[in-house]
Order: structure tokens, then sequence, then C-alpha cells
């Protein structure tokens, strides 16, 4: 058991940036069929992040680069935390952390566009906070422990069944999370834009890749979360968890591709709407079941 | 035992005569230095000494406990004339009547009312151990950091005050004497007299001053105390009345054993009196107000003293409100708080107001943790209460040091503090991450609370102390977060003299390492001291975080010094081509300033977000004391009717 | 072995011109031309770009704006002028405020004449300038050794 959790979180530390990396490959060709294009190829995102530690190295400020080492190491501990099946809630907080060191790094330049960039990335973590928090509520609730080990070895069937409204809250706030439209606003991926590249506006070749490597990382645990929703201890729930992995992220791909920018106060509005409506109203009935 | 405790009642009372009398200035800071020195000392020795003593829970009266009992009583009336004479005087006169009411009530049930058993007048548990350690370090450096402090006030900035310093510092004696008085009282009629002490030390600190502001702020502290002192005083009348005894205990052992009708009675007038005093929404504003005050007194008030009062209170009963009314009425406000203050909190600009709703916001967190009043939000409670008493004293000292210094406490104006004054700089980044960061107390006790209110038997209060701290701790790291990402970075300004002073900098060194120690060393706090108090007041001892999680946050712990600072060295020889940042190619050579349509340089200004429209003080400030008052009102109605 | 050339991004400004080479620019990132198939990416930032691709001549006012965004660019980076005006000032390189080419404040590596420069050619020239790109990584590596 023990051993079993070890080799997953070394899993995790090996294999997931490729997987997330191969998954963003397949995401931009999918997105460029979706605009009637060609698109790169798969491998795309990995010959990126090999450019960008290739580059020479600039900094606006030197305290950047260690805040970033420091955030991605962060993003990394939450991983580990999650897939070797520690406590959900210790996940949360490990993760927002992390954000931290990356605003402090995107502010520590002092420059106009990243410190807009990381202004709106404060607003979308206040926005998805609530929600992270409850998703780790409504495990506790439906199977009285935030461990991750013990929330897939207890439960006989999906929690999905009990946490419906947390599911829905959560795919909402995903799609904040992953920096997808309508929702891109504290960096874009396209150019002839206000904020030029948000956060990571000032950060050059290496650092960059440090923070895309660091994102990758970080939408493993987002989406293995998703998994857990439909994890139990039959092993043949696997499947079902890697099918539903899948179609959220397609869900994403497709509303990333269909809609435009908000302003961050609609974004704020509305994630902390879902969130009280859907998982709100979830945790009342959630409590009122296991009462 | 008795000896040391009487010292550390009596003795800073006393040593208040003597920054009274002197004058002179240098003359009067050695007295003030030896003072402080003298209580900490003290209050080390008693605590260890207490300690090593097997850490058993002590009964015990003060010699001349009759002498005691009358100067208590004498003491009473005293406050209430001189309450009386200064409403009169500044044409508040019904305030005075709050005072009078309350007064007379427990002075005449104390003089005529039924014979009351006599029980031992002071208690020395694990909560009061962990209190005056509190109350005599942290509050002791205040002290120390105050008189440097005062001397630049006065001095540099506000030339034109009348120094009223000698004043000041011998209301700091009298508020550590009022403080170490409550948290050794069993009696509730010695536990209302230093409560009161404390109401009316803060209403003179609070006016120090005497600008029109001033005075204004603090008769409404001084109101808003008093009406939780109504609250003390009724709580002593139900207890003269229904079971003649006026013993803390004695009614928190009614009202465990039988937390209905009439017991809960009493619990909810004192949980109602510790919300005031613990600046809880709808009585936030005198906290708020106290920000007139010299830094000294605003951080005497927020981290150590006053407002611990309140929480200790609570703590203390916490025991008879677990899943009763009074417990979830103080479990919505302080929830209800929490959420509220940090919203607030990223609404203004001020640095100190920024502190001060999150003091309330912190507060209200406690708050929250005892209403609920389970085995590990207590131990996540006074958690919070060590955490935050260390780093909001630090944080409060360190704003007002740089308010000195840069002639700003606008978090605006500490842009790039980093880079012109390093040391304020680090004191500050300490002490905002020993706010909220995680593995630091803000996070293991929303953690501990979390679990405890999904816990909670009533379905409306659980969901909605989820829902309070889910989206409480949101706000609070927006607002945090922010602050912290003003100090770093390159600042338009020119590097200038530090004008901190000497002792200004040791208390606020001797914060910061206390920081750190408490960090590291919170296994053995949990273990050792975390666990008997939760034994007293339980009679169990289990493990409210798992050993597994402390793995855990050890390593996060490790990872948030250790970490940052490694790659720091790390990064450090790495070879970079410096460059300026990005302003589309228009800036004038440096990061500052850009080439604006007219072709002269202009200076670019970051601000941080605010959120006003969304979230503003204008607008939900109002209706955040209307639904608080709600809810005061509607639980207290059914307590008090259910009494009868 | 360096993988740039399989992920030039591409940073376009656009100086004293009609704007025609700007549209054809943003013409290549479309469905019809797909320029991103080769990895390209249209960024908005020196910062994070490989190729600086100017349209459009250089005149007073911009020429310090364009040195500091080809410094504010990592090594290593390829420069291609775009359209007659950006590879010699074209029609308007009489006018008074006009000092010529994208040459005459940075050093250009690729020039694509047309005017309007043709998104075929665009492409034509970004292929040409990714090309370059093994030789400058190779430098690079060659002097970060030396160092």
């Amino acid at each position: 058991m023990i051993s079993s959790r070890v080799i997953i979180a070394v899993l995790y530390v090996l294999l997931a940036p490729f997987v997330i990396g191969l998954l963003d490959g397949f995401d931009r060709k999918i997105s460029a069929r979706m605009q009637g294009r060609k698109g790169p190829s798969v491998l795309q995102p990995f010959f990126d992040l090999k450019k960008l530690f290739e580059k020479e190295f600039l900094t606006a400020n030197k305290t950047q680069l260690f805040m970033i080492y420091s955030y991605v190491f962060f993003i990394i501990l939450s991983g580990v935390i999650f897939y070797a099946g520690f406590d959900l809630l210790l996940v949360v907080f490990s993760l927002s952390t992390a954000a931290m060191f990356l605003i402090l790094a995107s502010t520590s330049t002092h420059s106009p566009y990243s410190a807009q960039g990381t202004h709106r990335e404060l607003v979308q973590i206040m926005s998805c906070e609530p929600m992270e928090l409850l998703v780790a509520v409504g495990f506790y609730l439906a199977t009285k422990t935030f461990n991750v080990s013990e929330v897939v070895a207890n439960s006989v069937n999906s929690n999905i069944i009990y946490l419906p409204g947390f599911f829905v809250g959560f795919v909402f706030i995903l799609t904040i999370k992953f920096r997808k439209s309508p929702f891109d606003i504290a960096t874009s991926h396209h150019a002839h834009q206000e904020v030029i590249k948000g956060v990571t506006s000032e950060m050059v070749g290496k650092e960059y890749g440090m923070v895309t490597l660091a994102e990758w990382y970080e939408n493993a645990i987002l989406l293995g979360i998703v998994g857990l929703f439909f994890l139990n201890s039959n092993p043949v729930s696997f499947v079902g968890a890697i099918i539903a992995i899948l179609v959220v992220w397609f869900l994403e791909i497709l509303i990333d591709n269909t809609s435009a920018r908000v302003k961050w106060q609609l974004m704020l509005k509305l994630a902390w709407g879902v969130t009280i409506v859907a998982a709100g109203m979830n945790l009342f009935l959630l409590e009122i079941i296991m009462g | 035992m008795e000896m040391l405790v009487t010292a550390l009642i009596c003795l800073p009372f006393l040593w208040a005569i003597l920054p009274a009398v002197i004058h002179n200035s240098k003359c009067r800071a050695f007295f003030v230095y030896l003072g402080c020195g003298i209580v900490i000392a003290l209050s080390v020795f008693t605590a260890v000494q207490w300690f090593l003593a097997g850490g058993q829970t002590l009964n015990f009266d003060l010699p001349y406990r009759e002498t005691f009992d009358h100067v208590i009583l004498f003491g009473d009336l005293f406050l209430m004339c001189l309450i009386t004479y200064l409403s009169f005087k500044y044409k508040k006169g019904v305030i005075s009547l709050l005072a009078i009411v309350q007064t007379l009530l427990v002075a005449a049930l104390e003089l005529f009312g039924p014979e009351v058993e006599e029980l031992p007048a002071l208690r020395f548990d694990w909560l009061t151990f962990v209190m005056i350690l509190i109350i005599g370090v942290v509050g002791s450096l205040i002290g120390i950091y105050a008189v440097g402090y005062m001397h630049g006030y006065h001095i540099h900035h506000h030339k034109e005050l009348t120094d009223r310093r000698s004043f000041f510092l011998a209301m700091i004696f009298v508020f550590f004497g009022a403080m170490f008085g409550l948290v050794f009282s069993q009696s509730l009629i010695w536990m209302y007299f230093f409560w009161e002490i404390t109401s009316v030390t803060s209403f003179l600190l609070i006016g120090y001053t005497r600008s029109d502001e001033a005075i204004n702020n603090s008769f409404k502290a001084l109101w808003m105390n008093l009406l939780g002192g109504c609250g003390i005083a009724a709580a002593i009348a139900v207890g003269i009345l229904a079971w003649n005894t006026v013993n803390l205990y004695e009614i928190i052992d009614l009202a465990i054993a039988a937390p209905k009708a009439l017991y809960l009675l009493p619990i909810g007038c004192l949980a109602f009196a510790a919300l005031t005093k613990s600046a809880q929404f709808p009585f936030s504003g005198w906290l708020l107000g106290a920000m007139v005050a010299p830094t000294p007194s605003s951080a005497l008030l927020h981290s150590a003293t006053m407002v611990k009062a309140g929480v200790y209170l609570l703590i203390r009963i916490s025991a008879a409100m677990a899943d009763n009314y009074v417990g979830n009425m103080v479990a919505l406000i302080g929830g209800f708080t929490f959420l509220a203050a940090s919203c607030f909190a990223i609404t203004v600009s001020d640095g100190k107001k920024v502190l001060a709703y999150s003091t309330i916001s912190n507060l209200g967190l406690i708050v929250a943790c005892t209403g609920c009043g389970y085995e590990e939000t207590i131990w996540a409670a006074v958690f919070l209460v060590i955490f935050h008493a260390v780093s909001k004293s630090m944080l409060f000292q360190c704003v007002g040091a740089i308010e000195n210094t840069t002639g700003s406490r606008d978090v605006e104006d500490m842009q790039g503090l980093m880079a012109i004054f390093p040391k304020l700089a680090v004191i500050l980044m300490i002490g905002i991450a020993g706010m909220f960061l995680a593995p630091f107390g803000m996070l293991i006790s929303k953690w501990a609370a979390l679990k405890a209110f999904i816990d909670t038997s009533s379905v409306y209060v659980s969901t909605l102390m989820v829902l309070f701290i889910c989206f409480g701790s949101a706000t609070t790291m927006f607002y945090w977060t922010k602050w912290l990402s003003k100090i770093l970075g390159a600042s338009p300004k020119e590097k200038t003299r530090d004008l901190t002073k000497k002792n200004e900098y040791i208390s606020m060194f001797f914060h910061a390492i206390m920081m750190v120690a408490l960090i590291l060393g919170f296994p053995w706090l949990s273990e050792h001291v975390l666990k008997p108090l939760s034994n007293d007041m339980f009679g169990t001892v289990d493990q409210v975080i798992s050993y597994q999680n402390m793995i855990i946050m050890i390593v996060l712990l490790v990872g948030i010094f250790v970490v940052p600072c490694f790659n720091y060295f790390l990064t450090k020889g790495q070879k970079a081509k410096q460059v300026i940042t990005y302003m589309g190619g228009a800036n004038v050579g440096d990061n500052f300033n850009f080439v604006s349509s007219t072709g002269e340089p202009k200076e670019m200004h970051i601000a941080n977000f605010y959120m006003d429209e969304i979230m503003g003080e204008k607008k939900l400030f109002t209706p955040a004391i209307m639904i608080s008052t709600f809810i005061i009102i509607v639980y207290m109605i059914i307590v008090i009717g259910g009494a009868f | 072995m360096s993988t740039i050339h399989k992920s030039p991004w591409l940073l376009h400004y656009d100086g004293s011109s009609c704007n025609g080479c700007d549209i054809e620019v943003l013409a290549c990132t479309t469905p019809v031309y797909d320029v991103e198939r080769f990895g390209v990416i249209n960024t908005g930032n020196p910062m994070h770009a490989d190729i600086f691709l100017v349209t459009g001549g250089i005149n007073s006012q911009n020429a310090p704006v364009v040195k500091q965004i080809y410094e504010q660019m990592p090594q290593p980076k390829v420069v291609i002028a775009v359209g007659t005006c950006a590879c010699t000032g074209g029609i308007f390189k009489e006018c008074y405020n006009i000092l010529g080419g994208a040459d005459t404040v940075i050093p250009v590596d690729i020039y694509v004449p047309g005017c309007a420069a043709r998104p075929e050619s665009i492409i034509d020239g970004v292929v040409k300038g990714v090309a370059l790109f093994k030789e400058k990584a190779a430098a690079l590596e060659a002097s970060q050794k030396a160092n």
C-alpha cells in the first residue's frame, strides 16, 4: 500500500510533464482544427519548452529567478502530497503558497504589464480558492476523511454521486485555473492584448520555461482532482476517471474556442456565484443527508 | 506561587506611578525599560516555575483577600465616577448611564445580595500560562518600543500636540496589571473589575491626542466596551441570584452539565461581553477608531492585550458553548466577521487600517473556533491567539517605524521597501508571512476549524461556517499577498536615513526571533502546552492533527524557509544580462519613467487593486453591521427567552 | 541539438507605414496560411520572442523604441524586415522624419521585399530566418563555452 503510494508520487514527478505536455500539444492541434487550421505538431509544447531553456538569460530583477524556483518546488510538493495520497486540504494550501511565489516573482520587476497581470492573477486565485477548499470539504463530508488515499479506498461508489454540485463548481473554476478563455485575464496566449503576457511578461527564457513546467505540474494535480470524483475502491473505476478527465479536458478546449474574454469583475462574480449556488447547495444537502 | 502572582498583578499597577510622576525624559525612559524588563522576567519566571512544577491547576487567593475585595469594590465605584465625570465633561452624559447601571448592580448585589459561597478568587492553569507569557513578553516589548516611538512622535512628527508621554507610559503599565488580573481571576467580580480597567484604559489611550476625532473615537470605544461590561454584570447577577456563586468555573460546569434554559443565560451574557471586547461585528467600530492613537497603543490594543481579553474569555467558556445557541451565535458572528473584515481589508490602502481589519478578521476566526467549542477548534484558537499576538504586534511596530521613517504608512507608498529599508522590509515580510502563509498559525487553524465545522451538529451553522471560512481565506490571501508584492522589487525613491530608534529595532527583532521560534517549535508547543490545555478543558487528549499531517507541515515549513534561501544562493551566481522592463519600448532608460505623448519623461505608478466598487466600506459596512446585529439580537432573544 | 528552429516566436513591430504589410503579417496567422503549423506563435512580448518582424520604416520617434525592443530580446534572435518600407524606407524615404529602413537602427538578417509583402513571401522569409537559427544557436553556445 505504502509502496504503491510512493510509486504513484514518483511517477507523478517523472511523468506529469510528459502527459500534460502531450495533452497540451493535442489541445493546440484540436484548437487549430476547430478553427480550420492545420496546427503545429503535437510535440510542439516540448519544442517550445526546450527552446526556452536554451535562450539567453536576461532579467530585470535577479530576485525573480529564485522566486520562480520556489514556485516550481511548491507546485511539485503539492502534487506529491496529492498523488502520494495525503491530506487534500493541505494540497490546496500548498498550492496557494506556491501561487504566492509566482506573484512575488512577477511583481518584483516593477513592470506595468506584469503588475497588471499579477493583480488579475490575484483576483483569479481569489475567485478559485473557495471552490478548491470546498472540494476538500465535500470529500470529507462524503468519506469522513481528507486523506486522498482513504478517499479512494473507503468509497464503495464513486463520490460524484454525492458531490455533483461540487463537481460542476470545480469544472467551472478549472477554466480559470487553466487560463482558458473567457477567463484568460491574467495572461494571454495571443499577441495584441492589453496585458501582453500578464504575469509572465518579464520572465525570459528559462524563467518562462520553469513557469510553463510548473503549470503542467499544477494541471496534473487539477486533473487528478477531477479524476478523484470518479475513483473508488474498485480498480475498474480508474478507467472511468481517465474518461472523465478527457471529457473535462475536451470541454475546456471547447469553451476556450467558443468564448471571448470577460472582465475580472464578471469573472469574480460568476466564479463566486457558481461556487455558492452549486457547491453551497450541494454542501447543505449533503450535511442534511449525512447529518 | 501566590507571591509571584500577587507581584505579577500588583507590580505593574504600582510601577505605573513611576513614569507618571517622573517627567525627565531620560530618567523616565530608564524606569520604563526597567519596568518592562521586570514584567518580562517576572512573567517568564512565573510561567516557567509553574511549568516545571508539573503544570497542575492551582486555585488560590491573594494574601489579604478581604482587603483586595474592598479595593475592588471601591475601584469599581471609582471607575464609575471617573467615567461619569469624563462623559459629562465632554457632553456625552448618556454613556455614563451604562457605567452607573452596571456598577451599581454589581455593587448592590455584592453588598446586599444573598451570601455568596467563598471560593478562591484566582486560578492558574494552562490557558493562564499561555496568556501571561503573551501579555508579559509581547506586551512589555511594546512598552519598550513605545519609549522610542513616543519620543520620535512628539519631537519629530507631532510638535503641535501636548506632550503627555508620562500619562501614556503609565497607562501601559496599568494595562499590563489589568490583563494579568483578568487572566488569573476566577471570581467574576474580580474579572469584572479588571475588565472595566481595560475598557477605561483603552478609552484613555485612544483619546491620547485629544483631537476631536480622537475624543469621538475614544467615546465610541468606551460605550461599546461598557455595553460588554453590562454583559458581565448580568452574568454576575444571574450567578448570585440563581446559584449563589460568582465563580466562573462553577457557572461553566453548570452550563456544561445542563446546556439549556437558565444555565445558558450567564454564558450568553459573558459571550456577548467577549464579542464586544474582541471587536467583532457589529462592535468593530471601536477598534477601527482606535487607529487615531499613537502606534504603540494600537499595537497594545490589537495584539497582546485588549482584544485578547475578549477571546480569552471565549476560550474559557467555549466548552459550555459546544453545539448550543450561544455557541452558534458566537460561531456565526465570528465567521461572518472573518469574511466581512477581510473584504474590507482589501479595499483600504492605509497600512494601519489594513492591519486593523486584519485583526478583526483574525479575531473572527478565533471567535468562530471558540464558538464551535470542540477540542480541535480550541487547539486551533489558542494557536491563533499566540501567532496573532506576536505577528500583529510586530506588524504594528513595523508600520509605525516605516511611517516615522518615510512619512507615510500607505501601502501604495511602500513600493520597493526592500530596496531602500531592507531591515524594516524583512520584518514586515516575516510578520505578514506569519499572518497567513502555509505552515504558519493560520493554516493549521483553518485546517482544524474547517474539520470541526463540518462536524458541527447544526446543519445551518455548519454550512454557513464552512462557506465563511472558505471565502474568508480567499479574501485574506488577497490582501496580504498584494501588500507583500508591493514590498519587493525596485523603488523609485532614493535611499534615506533610517530614523528608527535602536530600542524599536530591539523590540521588532525580538518579535521576529520569537515568530521563527514559534514556527519551529510548533510540534513541541502542540505536545507540551496545547495538549494539557485541552486536557484541562475537555478531559481528553486526542491528537488533533495527525502525525502524518504534522510531517507534511514540517516539510512545508522547511520548504518555506529553506527552499527560497537555497534557491537564492543557487541563483546568486547566475550570470544574467540586466535589461529594463517592457513598457512597449517607451522606457526612459529605467523602470520608472516612460516617454509620454508630449515626448517628456513621465513617472509610472503601479497601484494595487482595491475593489472599492465591489466590496468597499461605503457599500458593505452598514449591511455588515445590520446583519451581525440581527444575528446577535435573534440569538440573545432565544437565550434569554429560553431562560424563563 | 537546439530546437529553436522548431518554435520561432514572432514579435511584430509596425513602424512608419501604410499598414498594408501589417495586415499581411496578421493574414499569415489566419487559417488560410496558418503559420502556427511551423510552431510560430505571434507573441506580444520581446522577452519571449525569437524573431523580430519589422514592417514600415524607421522615423526619429520610433528609432529608440525599435532599438530598445531589440535589446530586450534574448539571444539567439533574428530580425526580418518585411516590406519595402522596412527594407529601405520605401515610398516614405524622402520624408523629413524618416531615417530609412529597419537596418538604420538594428542589424537586419532577412529582407522580404514587396509593397505590400505577400503572406507567402513573409512565410518564406520566416522560414529562411528559422534556418539562420541553427548557426546563431551554435554561435551562442560557442560564445557561452568560451566565457
